[in-house]
Formats: structure tokens, C-alpha cells, sequence
């Protein structure tokens, strides 16, 4: 063939498609080969509006800061004050997401649970029922009743600290969930009372209602069964929030639990992660303002999840009017997911380190959302527990720093107020004033 | 016999004093008067008693029991026994939607007819309906024996996974990947002790067995229209 470099007429540079890129091209290439939809873990990866569109204005002469190693700034919070005889108290607001045993390995949830109650937080059970390591583990453990019911029993209910009823997840609102038949063994298959190897199928509603007034009602059967002690929390997606919180709240729940896109899953279909649901900094101030048309701001408390990362996120999270904040991904994250120590694995599984999200094949070089005991067994549950109470005690303290600077004594303190937005969208979406103006989208006046 | 009367007093202590009573209880015999469609009736039982239940029920009679017999003298609203564990809970009346829902253990007796989803996801419990059910039931159930001695709706069984359904009626139509089964002696074996356990008057080889083709349990794309 000839070389057309070797003639002199000048040429247009190849240029690449911005809409059919090579990571889109990859993916026709891959669904043409395989005539199904890729799976994967983890959050929406597309850059959205977020808590880093937001910026602290700190304190000087208008407001005064607290002195930040003798003034204390308070990080205690209490969930489900409103109608549980036993609400849950915590010494820090940053709390553990739920994530299913069966995504994750027994060591893994074991993990969770020492390094939550180390730092004075509760854990969360998941699709798939409880395990003796994460009840024994964590101090404060709330149970999930999902649609599936898998592992669902009055007896684990009655051991739980408080009970959430999931609806949906930022990742899938409006999904159901799927674990593949490699990560079923037997362990997993009988707690969910389904044959080993087979795919599990979670269902997207629950099977014995639907609908806010049938919420009502189960929200009482369940407070019956366990004489109204635990706190009931209801989990959604963000996708309508000002309504969907509404809603949680008329049928009686104790806290609203309201997870944005970016939160992470087990295993969805990547469309499903990447264009269904709101960004997380989208949903808080809808919510809020659902919270306080109805007189229940800080009595029905708000948990916010959905690509928390850092203590900046948590403040950021609660200025908006969240009570406390719960972490999926960075937790496992501390635990040692996407670690670089596991690069030439990764590279093996065609991957590399920071983007390995196929945790539903169950071959995690790093042994956390496993059920294969020699990948397991690379996973030291006390080590892990020790690196995710670091995380949190250092989330606490940098959220403490940025209160402090903004003059507040409670993590609760911080408000709107303290806050700005360097994008327009940021500003529409928290509803605080772009960066040196006094005006957000919305607000009259421009 | 106790007897309690929710007119003049609350669900939370009926619910309380029924949750009061442990293995060893003399207080075995329960009536509760003035039902009137109250909701969580006799939910989260855990011990050896027998509680009957006069009048009709709301939601989720029976919740979650375990040990417990439970007796409704009327019929019994959505999800009657839902996630049961173990214990007997009989309806003398007809059942609403998604009666014995995710239930993983005891025995589920409705005499009259059973709505919609009846036995939607159940995970082990056992199910005797004395009439017909309606569409959509056993989707998704996993393990346990559902039994209708009448007639059964619309997409019977879909999705299932490992239960039993044995219907002696006609069935309206199966849902994905639910089909008839040859029924084999042990089978006839288990339909004869929930028949006599239910006090249903009907033999077992009347009835047509039902259950899981097994083709969706591994994702299959030429299959996907039927997820
Ligand atoms: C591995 C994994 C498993 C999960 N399993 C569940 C689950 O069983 N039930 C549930 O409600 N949410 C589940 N989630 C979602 C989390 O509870 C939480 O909403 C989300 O992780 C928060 O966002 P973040 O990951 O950005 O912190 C899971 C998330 C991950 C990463």
C-alpha cells in the first residue's frame, strides 16, 4: 500500500470524535461481540456537579472562627428521635452505607464493623441478610429490609440497632440488583435459601407493598414486631426529593437516608449508573426543604450519601442541612479496594488500579468483594478495621478544622450561609451565591 | 382463654402482651375481639401459643411469626403471614395480596381465595389455598410448597427459582419459565401431608405439579426477553 506521508500535499491532523470516543467506540465493540449490557460496580464516573463546585468562606471580622485546638467543636449526633424509644447515638456523623455480604466477603463486613465502632459509628447490613462477624463487630448496626428479603428474620431484626427500609440507591434508583452466579457460595446461597451458582435476582419493589400510604403501614408492622424501640430509616435515591422525602416522612419514618448518583453499587448496568438519578449536591436542599415545610428538620434527621470523600464533603453535606453523612466507596477505599499494590493484577484483569470496578466477577486481587477464600485470605480484618477508623477520625477532624474556621461549636452549626459556589450549576443546585456575588440561579435580582 | 378486645384497647398491647409470652407460658390460648381490619394484628409472635383472631384483619396479620398459631376468623387483608418462620397461620376467610410474602417456614392455610402475588418470593414456607389465587403468584418464590385447590390467574410462577406449585384447577397461564413437571411419588407424598395438615378436601393426584425450567438462572442474552 502506498505511504500517503510520502506525498507533499499538506493534510488534516486525524482528529478524534468527541462524541464517538475510543472509550464509547471500545464499548459498541464489546456489546457487539457479547449481546449484553456491561455490568459493574461502583458510582456514576461522569464529572457532575459536586461538594468540589463549593467553597467555604471561613470567618474574620464579621463572624469570629473558634480557636481550633482549646474551643471544642462538637461531632455527636443523635438518629431517630422521633418516634424510637432507643435512638441511635454517634460520637461522629459520618456513618457506614449499607453494602450486602455476598458483594462483599465475611472478613470484609467484619472489617467494617471494628473500624466503625472504633470510631464511634454504625454500620450497615445489606442485600443478603446479617452475619454473626458484622453484628458481632459493629456496636451500632442498622439491619436493611430490601425487596429481596434475602436472609430476612425477625430474630437478626430484633438484634439490629435500627432498621432501614430501602427503597432505592443513588447508583439504580428504580433497579433491582443481581448477584452473579460466581460470587454465590454456599455460604451466601443459604442465606439467601436459593440453590449455589445460580444468578440472584433482587427484585426493584418490595412484595408486599407499594406506595407511600402501604409504607405507612409496613414502617408500623415493623415498629410492632420490634415494640418501637429502633429507629426506622428510609433509603432513597435521589430522583425526586423534595417529594420522596415528603413521603418518607408522612409515613413515619424516623430518618430519611437520600443517596445521590454517584453513591456506589455492588453491580448495575453501567447505562443504569451513568444516566438515571440526581447528583448528590442536587438532592440535599430539596430534601431539606421538604424537611422544613413540615416542621421536621433536625427531628426527622437526614443521612447523605453519594461520593463522600473527605471531611470537606461532610461539612459541605451538613451546611446544606444534612444530620450526618454515609460512606460506600471510600470505605472500602480504606479498606484497601484499588489499592496500587495490586497493579499487575489489575493490569491481568485488563484494568488498572483506581478503575478496577468489576467486583461482581468476585476476583478482587484486593480480597474485599470476594467469596473466594484464598483471595479472601489476603484480607486481614483487624488491619482493615484499624485503617478505616484512621479514615474517619481524620473525615471528623477535617470537618471539626472547617467548622472551626467558620466559627461553629457543632458540626450542626454550619449552614448555607457559610458556604459559595464557584459554577453556576453548583449554585442553582445548593442553592448558595456564586463566588463573590450575593445571587444563585433562581434567587430574583440578577 | 384470654381474651382481648382492640376496641378498648391498643394494637401496641395486644402486640406487647402476645411478645410478653415465652416458651413455657400458661397463658396458651388467646382471643382477640373487635378486630375491625387493624393492621399488624399478632405480628413478631414468638412462642408456642394460639391466638384467634375475630373478625377481619388489615395488613400483615401474623407478621414474621415464628412458633405462634394464628387463626382468623374473617378474612385477612395484604400480606397476611408475611416472612413467617415457622407456626400455622389459618384464614378462615378469603386472603388479599401477597398473603405468606418472602415467608421462610410454617404452614399458611387459606380457606377461601387468595388475591394477587399470593406467595410472591416465599423462601421456604408452605401455602394451602382452599380456593383460587390470583395472577402473579409465586414470582420469584425460591423454596416451599404453594398448593391451590381451585384455579390459578395469570403468569403463574414467574421467575421462580426451587418451589413447589401444585394447583388442581386450571391455570389462566404460566409466567417466565414456569412449566409443568412430571409429579413424582414423593411428590404426591408432600401434597398429601399439607392437604390433611390444611383440612382440604382433595387428593393429591388431582392436582398438576408446577415449577422452575431453570433457564434463567444464568444470565443467557438469547433468553433476555424473558427478564
Ligand atoms: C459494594 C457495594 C455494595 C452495596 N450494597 C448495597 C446494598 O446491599 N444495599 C443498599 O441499600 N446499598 C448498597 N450499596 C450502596 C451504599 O449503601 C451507598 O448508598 C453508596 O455506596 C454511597 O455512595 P458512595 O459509595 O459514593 O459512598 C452498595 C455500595 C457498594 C459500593
Amino acid at each position: 500500500m502506498k505511504d500517503i506521508n510520502d506525498t507533499p500535499i499538506p493534510r488534516t491532523d486525524p482528529i478524534q470524535s468527541a462524541t464517538f470516543t475510543n472509550p464509547i467506540n471500545a464499548e459498541i465493540r464489546r456489546a457487539a461481540a457479547t449481546g449484553i449490557y456491561d455490568i459493574r460496580g461502583g458510582g456514576a464516573k461522569r464529572r457532575v456537579p459536586h461538594f468540589d463546585d463549593l467553597l467555604f468562606l471561613g470567618a474574620s471580622i464579621s463572624r469570629y472562627p473558634l480557636e481550633g485546638y482549646r474551643e471544642k467543636c462538637e461531632t455527636k449526633v443523635t438518629l431517630g428521635t422521633r418516634f424510637a424509644k432507643k435512638p441511635i447515638e454517634l460520637e461522629t456523623p459520618v456513618t457506614i452505607a449499607g453494602m450486602s455480604f455476598g458483594a462483599l466477603s465475611g472478613p470484609a463486613k467484619e472489617a467494617l464493623g471494628r473500624g466503625a465502632s472504633a470510631a464511634g459509628t454504625s454500620t450497615t447490613t445489606g442485600d443478603g441478610g446479617m452475619t454473626p462477624e458484622e453484628r458481632g463487630h459493629s456496636d451500632k448496626l442498622v439491619y436493611q429490609y430490601l425487596p429481596s428479603r434475602y436472609g430476612m428474620n425477625p430474630d437478626d431484626l430484633r438484634k439490629a440497632d435500627a432498621i432501614e427500609i430501602v427503597i432505592g440507591q443513588g447508583a439504580k434508583p428504580g433497579g433491582g440488583g443481581m448477584l452473579l452466579g460466581q460470587k454465590i457460595s454456599d455460604r451466601v446461597a443459604e442465606m439467601r435459601n436459593l440453590p449455589k451458582g445460580i444468578d440472584q435476582r433482587s427484585a426493584c419493589r418490595h412484595p408486599d407493598w407499594t406506595g407511600p400510604d402501604d409504607l405507612e403501614i409496613k414502617i408500623l408492622e415493623l415498629r410492632e414486631i420490634t415494640g418501637w424501640e429502633k429507629p426506622i430509616y428510609v433509603k432513597i435515591g435521589g430522583t425526586r426529593p423534595y417529594f420522596d422525602t415528603t413521603l418518607a416522612i408522612k409515613a413515619g419514618a424516623d430518618v430519611v437516608v437520600l443517596d445521590g448518583m454517584q453513591g456506589g453499587t455492588a453491580a448495575t448496568q453501567d447505562v443504569f449508573i451513568e444516566h438515571v438519578g440526581l447528583p448528590t449536591l442536587a438532592c440535599i436542599r430539596p430534601a431539606v426543604q421538604a424537611l422544613q415545610d413540615l416542621g421536621m428538620h433536625r427531628e426527622v434527621q437526614l443521612i447523605v450519601s453519594g461520593g463522600i470523600r473527605s471531611g470537606a464533603d461532610v461539612a459541605k453535606a451538613m451546611a446544606l442541612g444534612a444530620d450526618a453523612v454515609a460512606i460506600g466507596t471510600a470505605a472500602l477505599i480504606a479498606l484497601g479496594d484499588n489499592d496500587p499494590k495490586w497493579e499487575s493484577e489489575y493490569q491481568k484483569l485488563g484494568t488498572t488500579t483506581g478503575a478496577y470496578d468489576d467486583w461482581h466477577e468476585g476476583q478482587d486481587p484486593a480480597g474485599i468483594t470476594t467469596q473466594d477464600p484464598e483471595l479472601m485470605a489476603r484480607f486481614d480484618p483487624v488491619e482493615g478495621g484499624r485503617k478505616l477508623k484512621n479514615y474517619l477520625k481524620v473525615l471528623t477532624l477535617e470537618a471539626q478544622t472547617i467548622a472551626r474556621a467558620c466559627g461553629k461549636n457543632h458540626l450542626h452549626n454550619l449552614e448555607p450561609e457559610d458556604l459559595c459556589a464557584l459554577t453556576m450549576e453548583a449554585a442553582a443546585m445548593a442553592r448558595v451565591p456564586l463566588a463573590g456575588t450575593e445571587w444563585y440561579p433562581g434567587k430574583a435580582g440578577f | 382463654m384470654q381474651t382481648f378486645d382492640l376496641e378498648s384497647h391498643s394494637l401496641r398491647e395486644l402486640n406487647s402482651i402476645l411478645h410478653a409470652q415465652k416458651d413455657d407460658t400458661n397463658q396458651t390460648s388467646w382471643e382477640v375481639i373487635n378486630a375491625r381490619g387493624s393492621h399488624a394484628i399478632a405480628v413478631g409472635l414468638d412462642a408456642p401459643i394460639e391466638v384467634t383472631i375475630k373478625g377481619s384483619t388489615g395488613y400483615y396479620c401474623g407478621g414474621m411469626n415464628k412458633q405462634a398459631t394464628i387463626n382468623v376468623h374473617g378474612s385477612a387483608g395484604p400480606g397476611v403471614a408475611e416472612n413467617m418462620m415457622s407456626g400455622t397461620v389459618v384464614i378462615e376467610g378469603d386472603a388479599s395480596q401477597y398473603a405468606g410474602a418472602t415467608g421462610h417456614g410454617g404452614l399458611l392455610v387459606i380457606k377461601g381465595n387468595a388475591s394477587s402475588r399470593c406467595g410472591i418470593s416465599m423462601k421456604g414456607i408452605d401455602i394451602v389455598v382452599h380456593g383460587n389465587i390470583g395472577h402473579m403468584s409465586a414470582f420469584m418464590a425460591q423454596s416451599g410448597n404453594l398448593v391451590v385447590c381451585g384455579d390459578a390467574g395469570d403468569a403463574l410462577g414467574d421467575s421462580l427459582y426451587e418451589a413447589r406449585l401444585f394447583v388442581r384447577g386450571s391455570v389462566k397461564s404460566l409466567g417466565a419459565d414456569c412449566i409443568e413437571k412430571e409429579m413424582r411419588p414423593e411428590h404426591l407424598e408432600i401434597l398429601n401431608d399439607l392437604l390433611m395438615r390444611s383440612g382440604a378436601d382433595a387428593k393429591p393426584e388431582e392436582f398438576k405439579r408446577y415449577g422452575s425450567a431453570r433457564q434463567l438462572y444464568n444470565f443467557d442474552v438469547d433468553n433476555a426477553a424473558a427478564y
